[in-house]
C-alpha cells in the first residue's frame, strides 16, 4: 500500500573530512582525469592523459625556460593609477590585493637567464594579475627588457598570456602596444632575435601588438589566439563560430603561426631558433664589451 | 548655423531642438518684419545655447559628436585641403578594404600621401565602407601606401576615424592582430614626417593601426579609447548603459589625452561641433596641418626618427603613470630567491632610465 509513497532517502554521503590534503590531486578540466600534482609538476603541468597544458604562472613559465638560475629586472615597478579608475572597487584597491595575492608586482615578469647556455633576456606573463592585463607597467618592463637585449645583443623571448590592453589606465594602455612595438622594431633593426610563445590565452592588444611580431611565432597547443573576443565576434555577426576557431591549430592553418609546439619540446624548439639566430660574424662579441661599457644595464 | 541643412540633432542638443523648431514654425507663415526680427532673436539664441551647451560637453557627449553621421571625414577633409587626390587600391595580397582610403595628393603644392579611415555619410556608403571597420587588408594596404611615401620622400597624413577593427570571423583568419602589429612596428621606422589627425572616433587597436606619427593631432571633440565605453562597461559593470559612466573613467576625450601626453595638440572646432560647420572645422585642420608639416619639414631625419621613438617611448612615464618602488635603493634588480648567485656586486647605479 506504501509502495508508491514510500520516499527514498538519497545516499548520503558520509560527512567525514576528507582525508586527502587540499591541492594533491588536480582535475584536469580537458579530460577530468584527476591528477596526482606531483605528476603533473613532473609533466610541466600538462595532463599526463589528454596533454592539455594547464595555464602557467609567470615564475613556473621561467622554471621550464630557464636552466636555472635567472635574474629578474623591473621588479619594482608599480601602476599609480593615472587614471585613478573605479569599476566595482577603486584600481588602486584592486591592484594592492592582485599584488598581495600573486606576490608579482605587475603582469609580467622580465628577467635575463641561461637557455641551453645561450644568454636571452624573457618576458613571461602573469594571467593571474587582472587577466595578464597590459597597462603601463607592462609595456615599461617589457620595453626596459627589448632595451636591455639591444644593448647587450642578446635575443628576446616573450611568453604571452593576456586578455590584452587593461582597460583600467585606458588610453595609456592602448599606448603600451606602439612603445613596445616601437622598441620591437629597433631590435628587428639590429638583427637580434625575437621568439613570441603565444599561451592560452592571448588576446586583444597583446595580440595586435608584440605577440604576433616573432620572427617565430611558436604557440602551445589549443591556445586561445585572437584580436576579438569570441563573444564580440558571436555579437557582431550573430553566428555560432565554428569549433576550433581562434585557437593555435586554427592559427597555424591560416599561417599567423610557425609553429605548435608542447611545453615539454619548448625549450628544445627555442633552443634550435636561438642557434639559427645567433649569428657569429660581423657582430661583435658584446658580453666583454658591453658589459665593460655599462655595468648598470640590467638595473 | 547659417547653413540651410540642419544636421541630425544629437540627444543633448534637445534645448536647441525646440528653438529650431519653433524657428521653423515661424518661417512657414507670411513674412513680415516683425516675425523676421523674431526668427533672428531665436536664431542667436539658438547659437548661444548651442556654444553653451559645447562648451560644458561630458564625455559621453563628445562620444555621441565623435559618432555623429554628418561629422566631416576623411574623404571631406581630402576634398577641402587638398587637390589632385589619386586613390590607391588594394593591398596586393587579398582585397582592397573600403574602410581605409589611401592615395597620394597635393596639399599646398607639395605632394603628401594620404590615409585615413572611411565611415561612410548615407546608408549605402555605410555598408560600403563597413561603417568603418576596416578589415587586415586595409591596414596592410596603408602599409604599402604609406612605404611608398618613404621610398619616395613624401610626408604622411593620417586621419584617424573608426569604431575599431572589424571583429568578425574573416578578419580574425586573416590575421588582423599580425597587420595592425606590423603597422605598429614598421610606421616607427618610416622616413618621412608622419601627421596623424584624430578627427572622429579613435577605437583602440583600429585606430592605432594607422596612428603612429611624429605629431599625433586631435580634434576638440574626438574621442580616442581602449575600448568603447559601452564595451568597458559591459565588461566591468555587465551592464553597457553604464557606458555613460565608463566614458568619463577611460579618460577619452582630447583635453585628458593631451593632459597625459598621449597627443601633441588639441584642433578646435567649431561651436556646435564640426559636423555643424564642414567650411570652419576643415580650415582650422588644415591651419594645424600647415604649421606641423611645417615645422617637421625643419626636422633632420635622423632627429625625427629618434624622436617619435622617444615620443612613445614616454608614454606612460615614471612619477606619473607608475612607480619604482625601490628608486631609493641601490639597483632595481633584484636576484632571483632561487638564484644561487645573489648578492653579486650589482649595486651599482640606480635605475637606469
Amino acid at each position: 500500500m506504501s509502495w508508491f509513497k514510500k520516499i527514498r532517502k538519497p545516499i548520503e554521503s558520509a560527512q567525514k573530512e576528507s582525508r586527502v590534503p587540499e591541492g594533491l590531486w588536480v582535475k584536469c578540466p580537458s579530460c577530468s582525469q584527476i591528477l596526482y600534482n606531483k605528476d603533473l609538476t613532473a609533466s610541466l603541468s600538462v595532463c599526463t592523459k589528454c596533454s592539455h597544458h594547464f595555464r602557467l604562472s609567470a615564475n613556473e613559465r621561467l622554471r621550464t625556460l630557464f636552466d636555472g638560475e635567472w635574474e629578474e629586472h623591473d621588479s619594482s615597478l608599480q601602476s599609480l593609477d593615472p587614471l585613478q579608475f573605479t569599476d566595482t572597487k577603486p584600481y588602486a584597491q584592486r591592484l594592492a590585493s592582485t599584488m598581495a595575492a600573486t606576490g608579482v608586482s605587475d603582469a609580467v615578469i622580465t628577467a635575463t637567464g641561461r637557455i641551453n647556455g645561450r644568454e636571452v633576456v624573457v618576458a613571461a606573463m602573469e594571467y593571474a594579475f587582472i587577466g595578464g592585463s597590459m597597462g603601463v607597467v607592462v609595456g615599461e618592463k617589457i620595453t626596459r627588457a627589448i632595451e636591455r637585449a639591444l644593448d647587450r645583443s642578446l635575443p628576446v623571448i616573450i611568453v604571452s598570456c593576456s586578455g590584452g590592453a587593461r582597460m583600467m589606465e585606458g588610453t595609456l594602455s592602448l599606448m603600451q602596444m606602439a612603445k613596445i612595438s616601437a622598441a620591437l622594431a629597433r631590435l628587428d633593426r639590429a638583427r637580434l632575435p625575437y621568439i613570441s610563445v603565444l599561451t592560452d590565452p592571448t588576446t586583444g592588444g597583446v595580440t595586435a601588438s608584440f605577440a604576433m611580431l616573432g620572427d617565430v611565432n611558436i604557440a602551445e597547443p589549443k591556445a586561445l589566439i585572437g584580436f576579438a573576443g569570441p563573444r564580440v565576434i558571436e555579437q557582431t555577426i550573430r553566428q555560432q563560430l565554428p569549433e576550433g576557431f581562434q585557437r593555435s591549430e586554427f592559427l597555424l592553418e591560416h599561417g599567423m603561426l610557425d609553429m605548435v609546439v608542447e611545453r615539454r619540446d619548448l625549450k628544445d624548439v627555442i633552443t634550435r631558433v636561438l642557434r639559427f639566430g645567433s649569428r657569429t660574424d660581423e657582430r661583435p662579441s658584446v658580453p666583454a664589451e658591453a658589459a665593460a661599457a655599462a655595468p648598470v644595464t640590467t638595473s | 548655423m547659417s547653413s540651410t541643412r540642419i544636421p541630425e540633432l544629437l540627444e543633448f542638443e534637445e534645448p536647441v531642438g525646440v528653438l529650431l523648431k519653433e524657428i521653423e514654425a515661424l518661417s512657414m507663415l507670411p513674412q513680415t518684419a516683425d516675425r523676421q526680427r523674431s526668427i533672428d532673436t531665436l536664431r542667436r539664441r539658438a547659437d548661444e545655447i548651442r556654444a553653451e551647451l559645447y562648451a560644458s560637453l561630458t564625455p559621453w557627449q563628445r562620444v555621441l559628436v565623435a559618432r555623429h553621421s554628418s561629422r566631416p571625414n576623411t574623404l571631406d577633409y581630402v576634398e577641402r585641403l587638398f587637390t589632385g587626390f589619386d586613390e590607391l587600391h588594394g593591398d596586393r595580397r587579398f582585397a582592397d578594404d573600403h574602410a581605409i582610403v589611401c592615395g597620394f595628393a597635393d596639399y599646398k603644392g607639395q605632394p603628401v600621401c594620404l590615409v585615413g579611415h572611411q565611415k561612410g555619410g548615407d546608408t549605402k556608403q555605410k555598408i560600403f565602407r563597413n561603417f568603418g571597420y576596416a578589415r587586415p587588408e586595409g591596414y596592410r594596404k596603408a602599409l604599402r601606401i604609406m612605404q611608398l611615401a618613404h621610398k619616395f620622400g613624401r610626408p604622411i597624413v593620417v586621419f584617424i576615424d573608426t569604431p575599431a577593427a572589424y571583429p568578425g570571423i574573416e578578419s580574425e583568419e586573416r590575421g588582423v592582430a599580425e597587420a595592425i602589429a606590423y603597422n605598429l612596428r614598421e610606421m616607427v621606422m618610416l622616413d618621412v614626417p608622419i601627421v596623424v589627425i584624430v578627427c572622429g572616433e579613435g577605437g583602440s587597436g583600429g585606430a592605432l593601426g594607422l596612428a603612429i606619427g611624429d605629431r599625433v593631432l586631435m580634434q576638440e571633440f574626438a574621442v580616442y579609447s581602449v575600448i568603447p565605453p559601452e564595451g568597458c562597461a559591459a565588461i566591468l559593470w555587465r551592464d553597457a548603459n553604464r557606458k555613460v559612466e565608463a566614458a568619463e573613467a577611460l579618460k577619452i576625450t582630447a583635453p585628458d589625452l593631451l593632459q597625459l601626453g598621449l597627443i601633441d595638440e588639441i584642433v578646435p572646432e567649431p561651436a556646435g561641433g564640426a559636423h555643424n560647420d564642414h567650411a570652419l572645422a576643415c580650415s582650422l585642420v588644415d591651419q594645424a596641418l600647415e604649421r606641423t608639416l611645417v615645422a617637421l619639414a625643419g626636422v633632420p631625419a635622423e632627429a625625427r626618427l629618434t624622436e617619435r621613438y622617444e615620443k612613445f617611448r614616454r608614454m606612460g612615464r615614471e612619477g606619473q603613470a607608475f612607480v619604482d618602488m625601490q628608486s631609493q635603493m641601490p639597483s632595481s634588480s633584484a636576484r632571483h630567491p632561487e638564484n644561487p648567485v645573489a648578492g653579486g656586486p650589482t649595486g651599482d647605479g640606480g635605475p637606469a632610465a
